[in-house]
């Protein structure tokens, strides 16, 4: 199975601070994982490191097949970052914004209508500036450009937060069809019930470290047991299904 | 050594420039002034210079080394930037009577000393090393060329408007003997003294974030015992 | 890259339709300095006459500060940077398009301003083809620089006081060929205004290349 992400001995300083105080983290494609701990242990930042927008003070990172020290911009076009304020411009329309971000990242127009249809963003509320957007609504938007765009990583920041009940399934279904369709999704939550419901492995991350001295096999939640390897299609062996997206049909 | 070098130099250019020249004619006791303006901009231009290759080379290699070299230049610059204004504006004053003229150089040297001001400014507000080396990297790149704008169209407007010039632009005595040795020596000690310079301030540089490492350092093994805490 | 930068030259113009910063404060800013400059050189007494070009262009470049601080702030929202740099947008593609938003907006302003001179300071207008050979390029080097030095702020603390401080002494000889151009055409002279012209020309042209090579550099920043 191809590794998605390889991390050994990360460190990642954020204006002086050392966010990632020496992180070890192995992802294979098509894997489901939950990143857990308290606040400030670094999740977030694990997950910004991986779309190469930090960069890496020392240790060995490689994402996608790219080294994040010297090829950190390759990586960005091929992952997905759902951030806890949505990245969305706030006096634009939800159509504007899921347009724009859908075009710059090289997406059909058509493809991000359906992805905005799926997650109900059609009538009155595309014509709503994002600033009128309650943080569920915005959440659904963020997501939908998350989703049109196909990636091939999935970086997933509590993205629970903020979303109905509706939302809330909805949203585990196109992370469970994302999987299926061959995507690798990470994602870092406090809610342990979501995460273990998606059968999620659990990396437990603290001080900025994944569980010192205990390797990451060893900081594996007990619980939560690794999906069974038939459920994933390995990325070598996707199907014409991943060509239309794992994210706008990959769950129907 | 070059310590010692700038300090012997710059003794014999105090004697030259007090006992050993005369006053000039026209100008009188105030032409000593100007062994100290002239090799003042000539030291700046060339710290200017120095800061625009280390920014180039900085963006091509990404070395700290060229960072340190280039923001320790253009610091020495802003300093003899301010040195060539203040002795300009002195000598102005006794000659000509008044503190400020617009004279494209004085016009243009003002100009080189804000961008510096900006450089440095920009370096102060950003929080990080790498940021701060790209960023100031990218003005330091742009010195060059924005001096050249700035002086082109300084100098142009300024020929456009000869009666508002209260003198030739050209400076309004012979040099010879004696005086032309003086300012040529004053030229040199001030490049050695900018080398010197340029050492120690890329010393304390290089320094500076050798402490910022280990402090880093000490703040990781903080984390780190936050996780088995 | 034309095609990234018509994007995001759209996507700006589109948010000022929506919020009308632009025209709803930028612009009437602009007016307001000029109405001050008639206060502080009394137009009774020829000195505005004299001075109207050269009023004109600070004025110009104020508001073009005001603009550029706008455009990037829009940008240094919180996640839109890092939403911004996950796609695939050639780094000199948001140059040109954040440049050409800018410029457009400057446009409108100096028509605005155009007239404004004309009513409150009784300009006579001449030399047309100068004036707009002048105003093109000089809005052109004005939004490039404009979006270079913008970016560098982006992401800093001192963002707002930090972009006048870089970006005014490197518009100094905008100012200082605009308004000798804008005297010339004034003056019934303008074999005298186009070799000003010509060095906005050579501004902004040495300012889109910085532009478009340096853009990559600045954007990969975290």
């Amino acid at each position: 199975m191809a590794s998605v992400i390889h991390f050994r001995d990360v460190v990642a300083v954020l204006g002086g601070f050392p966010a990632l105080a020496g992180v070890d983290l192995d992802v294979d494609a098509g894997e489901l994982v939950a990143l857990a701990g308290p606040n400030g242990a670094g999740k977030t930042t694990v997950l910004r490191v991986c779309a190469g927008l930090v960069p890496v003070v020392s240790g060995t990172a490689e994402v996608l097949g790219f080294n994040l020290t010297s090829q950190g911009r390759q990586v960005r076009s091929r992952v997905g970052l759902l951030g806890p304020s949505g990245g969305l411009y706030e006096d634009l329309t939800v159509a504007d914004n899921l347009r724009f971000f859908g075009r710059a990242s090289g997406v059909d127009d058509v493809d991000t209508t359906a992805a905005a249809r799926r997650f109900g963003l059609t009538g009155r509320l595309s014509t709503t500036r994002v600033a009128q957007l309650s943080t569920g609504q915005r959440r659904r938007v963020a997501l939908a450009a998350l989703v049109a765009r196909r990636a091939e990583l999935w970086l997933l920041d509590e993205p629970h937060a903020g979303l109905d009940a509706a939302g809330r399934d909805l949203l585990d279904e196109v992370i469970v069809g994302a999987c299926a369709a061959g995507a690798t999704v990470v994602l870092a939550s406090h809610e342990l019930d979501r995460t273990e419901a998606l059968r999620c492995r659990h990396v437990n991350l603290a001080g900025g470290t994944t569980g010192g001295a205990t390797g990451p096999s060893q900081a594996r939640d007990p619980d939560g047991e690794r999906d069974p390897e038939g459920e994933r299609g390995p990325e070598s062996e996707r199907g014409p299904d991943q060509e239309r997206g794992p994210g706008v049909h990959g769950a129907a | 050594m070059l310590g010692v070098i700038v300090l012997a130099g710059t003794a014999v250019t105090l004697w030259l420039s007090f006992v050993a020249t005369p006053a000039d004619a026209v100008q009188g006791e105030a032409v000593r002034l100007l062994y100290v303006h002239v090799p003042s901009v000539t030291v700046a231009y060339v710290a200017c210079g120095i800061t625009f290759v280390a920014s180039g080379m900085w963006l091509w290699k990404r070395t700290e080394w060229w960072d340190l070299v280039g923001s320790s230049a253009a610091e020495i610059a802003s300093v003899f930037t301010a040195v060539t204004l203040l002795s300009g504006m002195v000598w102005g004053q006794a000659t000509w009577g008044t503190a400020w003229e617009w004279d494209p150089r004085l016009t243009s040297t003002l100009f080189l000393f804000l961008l510096l001001v900006g450089y440095q400014a920009l370096r102060a507000a950003s929080p990080d090393r790498s940021s701060r080396a790209r960023r100031s990297a990218v003005v330091g790149l742009l010195l060059v060329p924005n001096i050249v704008i700035v002086n082109r169209s300084v100098q142009w407007w300024r020929s456009l408007h000869q009666d508002a010039t209260l003198f030739r632009t050209d400076l309004d005595f012979r040099i010879e003997g004696l005086m032309l040795f003086t300012w040529v020596f004053a030229t040199a000690v001030g490049l050695v003294l900018l080398a010197w310079l340029l050492m120690h301030r890329f010393r304390i540089g290089w320094l500076a974030n050798r402490v910022e490492e280990r402090r880093l350092g000490d703040a990781l093994t903080a984390r780190r015992a936050e996780a088995t805490s | 890259m034309l095609r990234d930068a018509v994007l995001v030259a759209g996507k700006d113009l589109r948010l000022e339709v929506r919020t009308r910063v632009g025209l709803g404060q930028v612009l009437p800013f602009a007016v307001l300095v000029l109405v001050l400059f008639g206060f502080a050189l009394d137009p009774d007494r020829g000195i505005l006459d004299a001075a109207t070009p050269g009023l004109f262009w600070v004025t110009v470049l104020f508001s073009a500060v005001l603009a550029v601080q706008r455009a990037f702030a829009v940008e240094s929202a919180e996640g839109v940077r890092d939403a911004l740099r996950l796609t695939s947008l050639a780094p000199g593609g948001v140059f040109l398009g954040k440049a050409a938003a800018i410029a457009v907006q400057l446009l409108v302003l100096e028509v605005a301003l155009g007239v404004g001179v004309v009513v409150l300071y009784g300009a006579d207008p001449a030399g047309w083809a100068l004036l707009v050979g002048t105003a093109v390029p000089a809005t052109a080097g004005i939004a490039a620089a404009g979006s270079l030095y913008g970016v560098l702020a982006v992401g800093l603390r001192v963002r707002e006081t930090l972009v006048p401080l870089l970006l005014l002494p490197v518009l100094a000889p905008v100012l200082l060929a605009s308004t000798r151009a804008f005297e010339a055409a004034l003056d019934g002279s303008p074999a005298d205004g186009w070799p000003w012209a010509g060095l906005l020309a050579l501004f902004a042209v040495v300012y889109l290349g910085c532009g478009i090579g340096l853009y990559g550099t600045l954007l990969e920043e975290s």
